[in-house]
């Protein structure tokens, strides 16, 4: 194997506040992260000469060598199976499985091994490490390519799971999750890969595992997160056409939940929907329904109203656009509960 | 070394490998096959204590190092049986036995150095002895008052790992570490050894184990005790070629071993070891061996194995044949062997001491150490039990 290439490109001084899209973003924040700290290590299908199908990775193994973003053999269990040893040995891998509908050959190793070391050993083993995750659907992709398999990590202790929603988040999540010593499951929405948003560099990030109110409301709470934030924000932008005013909460954090604002803000307004994509069966958004109803039972002014996939396969993608929660749909939610 | 060209297909009249349950005549017949039909097999101890020499995988034994593997091989013997014991008696939930294979697991064990790394499945209790664990240690998983209770980076062995065949693929990440950090191929160079079981063969980390230790040159050892029975499913279910060969679609070498030679054992471990931290790893040794008790405690052996095959295997017995090979060459007298006794007695008080003494945790221990870092969500969960329950009289229980 050869050694690590460090030809970084001299961009001394990156400006402070970039305009960047969710997927340069990203590739920047890895960037960052494996200058930081030369454990850090890049790992997956194509991640290397190809930049990866996304591209998320591209540039990486030009600049930080085949030691450093590896090119792996095709199973997603070996990239899981292979990071575990590389975390107990000391490295921090950045593991990428190319789409959601591939991790299942790789949960064994996730939900067996990576989530339950730390308290097998009682802490004696520590397993720094990052699976990247690209989910959701809207790309008109076929089968097993746009699915949304968070709540079976989110529902197994030992992980934590996160998943941003815009460029700045991106950058910083990504770096976060790495720096952190417990196992991150983060999800990368797809869908929004290239949608531009502006990324300061310097400014100090939040914390990773918090949930956070993009835009203030007093009528009803709208929860999502990943790439249904976008369809929350624009449901909202279409509601204060109609006189209404939504609250959008973007959660971040699956696992652990933060709930504490979306409470607060169910408090205030006394409704909440939930927007995801994914199924609504023993899922994150069941999750959310059951505990604010017991957080905030007397606030409610309406029970907890869920838009999101269907309790099915992922259609074909022609089908995709009914399968997929829109503005409609949520606005429609919207409706039922002012009307409660 | 190996010379897989020489197995040949099956012919038309050889029973399928996925026919029905083999006849009892057709189990014995093969695995006296597979056993004798061994050209390959490296043997350097007869069954009847006869030094053997082989052309690749000679080892010069002192009569002290040799006292020492017989020792060894007592003592965890000694350990299996007190721990079977206990489990008969109730104080551990479940035993999983290594009657049979000592001979493989000293062997290997006392291959490996300080530095190097080894990767458990569950069944190893014999090289954790090498790895400095305690036979208590290895109790309160099977007692159920923890999940494993030694320290992996002090004695760099890897806790058990049940699920079969997931241990592969994390050593083959270990291995692709040290190399990483450049620990092959020098005075502090590095391997690491990973077992499992014929059985798990089959499974797919397994065989992505083997992928990504050749294709990045880790300094891995695959350790296969090939105990002919995964449970009920004997070896013929696993593989229609016999597993050392299967190294050879990998591209590296694999080598059966007489898995009740210890000697054999240590000599092939040395030298696949010293073949890794030279930067040529990695290798598969299968050790054909034969597990004389239940697959655990739990399992009823009678229901599916003959009582011959047992009476075959007995003949093979890892450590008989070292005593008698210590007698013959007046390496060793009555009162070594007495001394010895005398110690595996010792271990087996202190270890039952330690086994029905270790206390159970207290119930903070379901929230210990989920997470390295703090998780407010199940902090809250925590602290809500804890307060229920202290609300009893006498508080936590």
């Amino acid at each position: 194997m050869a050694a690590p290439t460090v030809d970084r490109p001299t961009s001394a001084a990156p400006a402070a506040k970039q305009t960047l899209t969710i997927a340069k973003a990203i590739n920047t924040g890895l960037r960052a992260a494996m200058e930081a700290d030369p454990k850090v290590l890049v790992m997956g299908e194509d991640v290397g000469k190809l930049g990866g199908v996304f591209r998320i990775t591209d540039g990486l193994q030009k600049d930080f060598g085949e030691q450093r973003v590896l090119d792996t053999p095709l199973a997603e269990s070996g990239i899981i199976g292979t990071a575990v040893g590389l975390a107990i040995r000391g490295y921090r891998p950045v593991c990428e499985i190319q789409f959601e509908g591939f991790i299942f050959p790789g949960f064994d190793q996730i939900v067996s091994q990576v989530a339950k070391l730390h308290f097998r050993t009682q802490g004696r083993i520590k397993l720094p490490m990052v699976i990247r995750v690209p989910f959701g659907g809207g790309i008109g992709a076929v089968e097993h390519h746009s699915e949304s398999p968070e709540s079976y990590f989110a529902h197994t202790a030992g992980l934590k799971v996160v998943s941003c929603s815009n460029p700045a988040d991106a950058y910083w999540m990504i770096q976060q999750a790495i720096r952190c010593d417990d196992p991150v499951l983060f999800f990368e929405p797809k869908r929004r890969y290239y949608e531009k948003g502006e990324v300061d560099t310097t400014a100090a990030p939040g914390p990773l595992f918090a949930s956070r109110v993009l835009r203030t409301g007093a009528d009803a709470t709208l929860v999502a997160y990943g790439p249904m934030v976008r369809t929350a924000l624009d449901a909202a932008a279409a509601a204060e056409e109609e006189g209404r005013s939504l609250e959008v909460v973007d959660l971040r954090t699956l696992s652990p939940l933060d709930l504490a604002p979306v409470y607060e803000s169910v408090r205030r307004t006394g409704r909440l929907v939930v927007v995801t994509e994914a199924p609504s069966e023993s899922s994150i958004s069941s999750e959310i329904a059951a505990k604010v109803q017991q957080e905030c039972f007397y606030s409610l002014e309406a029970p907890v109203l869920r838009v999101t996939g269907f309790d099915t396969p992922y259609p074909p993608s022609k089908l995709e656009e009914e399968f997929l929660p829109d503005l409609d749909r949520v606005l429609h939610a919207v409706d039922r509960s002012l009307a409660w | 070394m190996s010379s897989p060209e020489k197995w040949t297909h099956p012919g038309p009249d050889s029973p399928p490998a996925t026919a029905a349950a083999p006849t009892a005549a057709q189990v014995i017949a093969g695995l006296r096959a597979t056993d004798e039909g061994g050209a390959d097999l490296v043997q350097l101890l007869t069954p009847e204590g006869e030094r053997v020499r082989h052309p690749d995988f000679d080892i010069d034994i002192t009569a002290d190092e040799l006292r020492g593997l017989y020792r060894d091989m007592v003592l965890v013997r000694r350990i299996d049986r007190e721990a079977n014991a206990l489990q008969r008696k109730g104080e551990l939930g479940l035993w999983v036995p290594l009657l049979g294979q000592e001979a493989a697991q000293i062997g290997a064990g006392r291959a490996l150095k300080p530095m190097d790394m080894a990767f458990p499945s569950y069944r190893e209790h014999g090289v954790a002895w090498c790895r400095g664990v305690q036979p208590g240690q290895i109790l309160s998983m099977f007692r159920g008052t923890d999940n494993g209770s030694w320290d992996p980076v002090e004695h760099r062995f890897h806790p058990y790992t049940i699920v079969i065949g997931n241990q592969v693929l994390n050593a083959a990440g270990y291995a692709m570490g040290q190399k990483f950090d450049g620990k092959v191929g020098d005075a502090d160079s590095e391997a690491t050894m990973v077992f499992f079981g014929d059985g798990a063969t089959s499974q797919g980390d397994v065989h992505e184990g083997f992928v990504w230790a050749a294709v990045y040159d880790a300094p891995l050892v695959f350790f296969c005790q090939n105990n002919q029975w995964a449970i009920s499913e004997p070896t013929e279910r696993q593989s229609r070629l016999p597993l050392y060969q299967r190294a050879r679609g990998y591209g590296f070498p694999g080598i059966r071993v007489d898995g009740n030679d210890v000697l054999a054992s240590l000599a092939v471990s040395r030298w696949a070891l010293e073949e890794c931290r030279q930067g040529n790893g990695p290798i598969l040794i299968e050790a054909f061996t034969y597990r004389m008790d239940a697959h655990t405690t739990s399992d009823d052996p009678s229901r599916y194995r003959l009582s011959d095959e047992l009476e075959l295997w007995k003949l093979k017995d890892p450590i008989e044949r070292v005593k008698v090979h210590l007698v013959k060459q007046q390496w060793a007298d009555q009162a070594f062997f007495d001394s010895v006794e005398a110690d595996a007695e010792e271990l087996a008080i202190g270890m039952r001491e330690y086994c029905v003494n270790l206390p159970t945790p207290p119930a903070s221990r379901i929230f210990s150490q989920v997470y390295a870092e703090a998780n407010p969500v199940l902090d809250a969960q925590r602290d809500e039990f804890l307060a229920y329950q202290a609300g009893f009289a006498g508080g936590e229980h």
